[in-house]
């Protein structure tokens, strides 16, 4: 006898119509194929074990929260240039002075003197690149210190159950879409190093801005070895140096060369 | 229960209303459909990334892409299942990206190693525990979470589509930009892969239940 094949009697299980008739007859009679299409539904069964978290009945207004403030200001599909919520006011408050900055470099940069062929272009790119890394700096300096903060704090006082972090949970939730930005002008950059240490720290910020305001001991403790085990203290440290370094130097770097990527890669 | 914002309620209005309405420039009433649709695009997302991280931002960027597009939605569609599709969009990319990223970052020490490409299921069958080890649907899920992670990003979108949320052929091959006859095969390819992975529980769980029949 010819047994039906896997993937006839997948097809068979999703409805398909093609020699329908043919496999059910045979599936009557074999009980091999009928332990082997048995054996497919059982991987449906499976994939249902798989916990989905429930994100709570407040989920819609917590989303509503993070993004009322990103929509642009025109009507849907007005034709605004992408750009244009970048420099929304709000958006410019979250970001800070460094947006502000980054405003004022591209004003610079297109009112540098006309010079000889590109190179107006190239001092514009280099302004940009310099007021960006100042940014991106300046976001790791205050993202190291809630980390610090919060890794160096006794996790259990005496004599109290609960532990405030609703300082640190406001910061990193400011920080959170901050981070957003700077990631995904990293990736747009092609610098996918440093989108990905900025992925990393995402996760992290998420965490703690997502934890409740009063925490018990343990679950302090628990917040503190989640930084510690990605260890992206020292990743933010090591990117943040070599930030520095950049900046420092009397030419601004090239923009987005390989061999930044490198070193963040190695770091 | 119906939540009351912003002079709106949100069992008050139909998605058609609140999308005429945001388009007419309204953005309680874009408040709506982001308050009503955002747990179940959560789910779907989660299904697709595997973590909250990646579900949280799926959430976000589909909600601000499917603002920006409004006009597009042609109105006669359901809201929800267009606002599934942009997040089902950008969960692929995101996979993708996250993907690309961990091979970076696994890429120095496999060369210094001198190892060739490495298939994260054959991996994953070389450290499955054994069935005796595997009792007890906690650590199913837990095996299928790993299973699930070992897929390609165009095989776990084009599973969770069909699997969970019902989607059709075409509808699944819209999102993977790919054909029907392709995304057939995506999705059994899916399947058998999953299967591979789970056989050692699936095998324990078979042999258990023959020792108890017996």
């Amino acid at each position: 006898m010819k047994h039906t094949d896997e993937e006839e009697l997948f097809a068979y299980r999703e409805g398909e119509m093609t020699g329908r008739e043919a496999i059910a007859a045979h599936l009557q009679d074999c009980g091999e194929c009928r332990a082997e299409l048995e054996r497919i539904e059982e991987v449906f069964q499976a994939l249902n074990t798989m916990p989905v978290p429930d994100p709570g009945e407040e989920y819609g207004t917590k989303v509503w929260r993070l993004i009322a403030d990103r929509l642009p200001d025109h009507r849907p599909g007005r034709g605004a240039n992408w750009w244009a919520g970048f420099f929304m006011p709000r958006r410019l408050m979250a970001l800070g002075a460094a947006a502000a900055l980054l405003v004022l470099a591209f004003y610079v940069g297109r009112k540098t003197g006309p010079k000889a062929g590109g190179e107006e272009i190239v001092d514009a790119g280099k302004i940009r690149e310099r007021v960006l890394v100042v940014a991106v700096g300046e976001h790791l300096g205050k993202s190291e210190m809630i980390l610090m903060e919060l890794s160096n704090a006794q996790p259990a006082e005496a004599g109290k159950n609960l532990i405030n972090i609703s300082t640190a949970q406001r910061r990193a939730e400011d920080l959170v879409e901050e981070n957003r930005l700077y990631r995904q002008t990293a990736l747009n950059g092609g610098d996918n190093a440093m989108a990905s240490t900025l992925d990393e720290l995402q996760r992290v910020l998420m965490d703690v801005a997502n934890s409740p305001a009063e925490v018990t001991p343990a679950q302090f403790e628990s917040i503190q070895k989640r930084i510690a085990a990605q260890g992206i203290l020292l990743k933010v440290r090591v990117v943040r140096q070599e930030l520095r370094t950049q900046e420092a130097g009397s030419k601004p770097a090239p923009a987005q060369n390989d061999s930044t990527a490198k070193a963040r890669n190695k770091a | 229960m119906a939540d009351s914002f912003g002079g709106y309620d949100a069992g008050g209005i139909s998605d058609a209303v609140a999308v005429q309405r945001t388009l007419a420039g309204d953005r309680e009433a874009y408040r709506v459909l982001v308050e009503r649709h955002s747990a179940y695009v959560y789910r779907v997302a989660y299904r697709m990334t595997g973590n909250s991280h990646d579900a949280e931002e799926v959430v976000q960027e589909a909600f601000l892409r499917a603002y920006q597009k409004l006009q597009q939605f042609a109105g006669n569609a359901n809201f929800g299942t267009w606002v599934y599709r942009i997040a089902a969009n950008y969960s692929i990319d995101r996979l993708r990206q996250r993907r690309n990223e961990d091979a970076r970052r696994e890429a120095p020490s496999r060369t210094a190693e001198g190892e060739s490409q490495i298939d994260p299921l054959s991996q994953l069958k070389d450290s499955a525990p054994s069935p005796e080890r595997l009792a007890g649907s906690a650590q199913l899920a837990e095996k299928m979470r790993e299973a699930l992670d070992a897929l390609t990003p165009a095989e776990r979108t084009a599973i969770v589509m069909r699997h969970w949320d019902g989607c059709g052929i075409d509808e699944i091959a819209e999102v993977l930009k790919s054909n029907n006859s392709a995304t057939k095969n995506t999705v059994f390819r899916a399947v058998q892969k999953l299967r591979q992975a789970l056989q050692p529980f699936a095998e324990g769980r078979g042999a258990a239940r023959a020792v108890a029949e017996s």
